[in-house]
């Protein structure tokens, strides 16, 4: 899956959470995780590196993989077009 | 800088749920600070709505329908004009572009400047010539055909598939997923505006709108795009985002170039989901009835489209628009006395009572 950073840039992100992308008018809204990783991705971190931040960053629940719940969050990301 | 004090005349002052643009634009003006002049609002019907909007009009007068002609356009206009002062005016409705076209050069002798475009390019603009637009491939335009008959038009349904685009001449779309619908969108669309149907492939994506000023020499003089949040049962955009698209923007000033646009305008660009190709689907020869919205983004096409009309430059740089600017339309409900409704039944007109007749 290849990133499109330049779209992901565009991004307006809220500390809510709210996301606005102003080339198609579209909102959405991410949970403070979902945010941060918008935010590392932004910023061009590799969804590797995502994974291990958040793992550093967010108390994770037993059982939890980081590395998939980026996985899981860049196929949303697929259906807004933001990951080709 | 000395603040505007032209008088503008705008048409199109009914506001149902499916508003002409012209309380739109007239609220635009009124929204602009250096604009400190008046406006007149022209309407057909003694209960469009603008007529009863409090601090929006200084004046305001019934025109003929434009069935009645030309002539009775240009006499109503000469009165109000005598009566009001005009030294602008706005149209806003498909229908009487040519017919206020016409009458252009004598209204500008007798003061009362347009800023509208030659009729050449209203023509290569309609829905019955758009593919011809798209010809040299620059622009991307959905293949479609004029049909004179529903016979004609079942045809074209075998040769596009189902669903198709289904559009009268001055307004309206359907979405036809059969023969069936389309023939009953093809008598209703017949009935209300008249031949010929246009009929359209339909391609499916997400539409957007661009709002822009031509200034007549190829060169786009201002463009805001927006995207329909909501839409009425008729398909009408009831809330509306501004947006920021390179190609929306790259499209309309492909469109202004290639039909050396003057005045305002509208273009409905389709982009495919799949492809993420863009389409432009349709160009109104006017702005649009969420108009008001460029005014509240902080690019106010209106006022710009006045100082067009008077030969005034254009403020340099031009101020960006905030996308993310929204509107919401609102249906309230306006209280009046009698007294407007009287004098429009009565005299035809709204005398100013905000400033003096000059």
């Amino acid at each position: 899956m290849a990133i499109q950073a330049a779209r992901l840039r565009e991004l307006a992100l809220s500390d809510s959470g709210f996301v606005f992308d102003p080339m198609t008018g579209h909102t959405f809204t991410v949970n403070p995780s979902g945010l941060q990783i918008l935010r590392w991705l932004k910023d061009g971190a590799e969804p590797e590196e995502v994974a291990q931040r958040l793992a550093n960053e967010f108390e994770l629940e037993p059982g939890e993989d980081p590395a998939r719940d980026v996985q899981d969050f860049l196929m949303q990301l697929h259906e807004c077009g933001f990951v080709k | 800088m000395d603040k505007l004090q032209a008088t503008v005349a705008v048409t199109g002052m009914n506001a149902t749920d499916n508003p002409a643009p012209g309380v739109a634009v007239a609220r635009s003006l009124r929204h602009e600070p250096g604009f400190a002049g008046r406006v007149i609002g022209l309407g057909y019907d003694t209960l469009d709505p603008g007529f009863y909007a409090e601090g929006l009009l200084d004046g305001g007068a019934i025109l003929p329908y434009p069935s009645a002609g030309r002539e009775a356009l240009r006499d109503r206009l000469h009165r109000v004009r005598a009566e009001m002062g005009i030294d602008v005016l706005l149209p806003t409705l498909d229908s009487e572009l040519r017919a206020v076209l016409a009458l252009a050069p004598e209204l500008e002798q007798s003061g009362t400047r347009t800023f509208l475009p030659t009729l050449d390019s209203l023509e290569r603009a309609s829905k019955t010539h758009l593919p011809k637009l798209g010809e040299d491939g620059r622009i991307a335009i959905p293949p479609s055909e004029p049909v004179l008959s529903a016979e004609a038009m079942g045809k074209l349904g075998g040769k596009y598939g189902y669903p198709l685009l289904v559009k009268g001449v001055y307004y309206g779309a359907t979405i036809a997923h059969n023969e069936s619908d389309a023939t009953a969108a093809f008598h209703r669309y017949a009935a209300q505006w008249g031949l010929p149907i246009i009929v359209q492939k339909y391609i499916p994506g997400e539409e957007y709108n661009v709002a822009a000023l031509g200034d007549g020499k190829g060169n786009m003089a201002g463009a805001v795009a927006m995207r329909k949040t909501m839409l009425t049962d008729k398909g009408k955009g009831w809330c509306g985002v501004a947006i920021e698209n390179d190609k929306l923007t790259e499209i309309t000033e492909r469109v202004i170039g290639a039909l050396a646009w003057r005045g305002p305008l509208e273009v409905e660009i389709l982009r495919d989901t799949q492809s993420d190709d863009y389409h432009v689907i349709e160009i109104n020869p006017r702005f649009p009835a969420w108009i008001y919205l460029s005014a509240g983004a902080g690019l106010n096409l209106p006022y710009l489209a006045v100082l067009l009309a008077l030969g005034l430059p254009l403020p340099h740089p031009l101020p960006r628009y905030r996308a993310g600017t929204m509107f919401v339309r609102i249906a309230i409900d306006q209280i009046s006395d009698l007294a407007t409704y009287e004098q429009l039944s009565t005299t035809g007109t709204l005398r100013p009572s905000r400033k003096e007749v000059r």
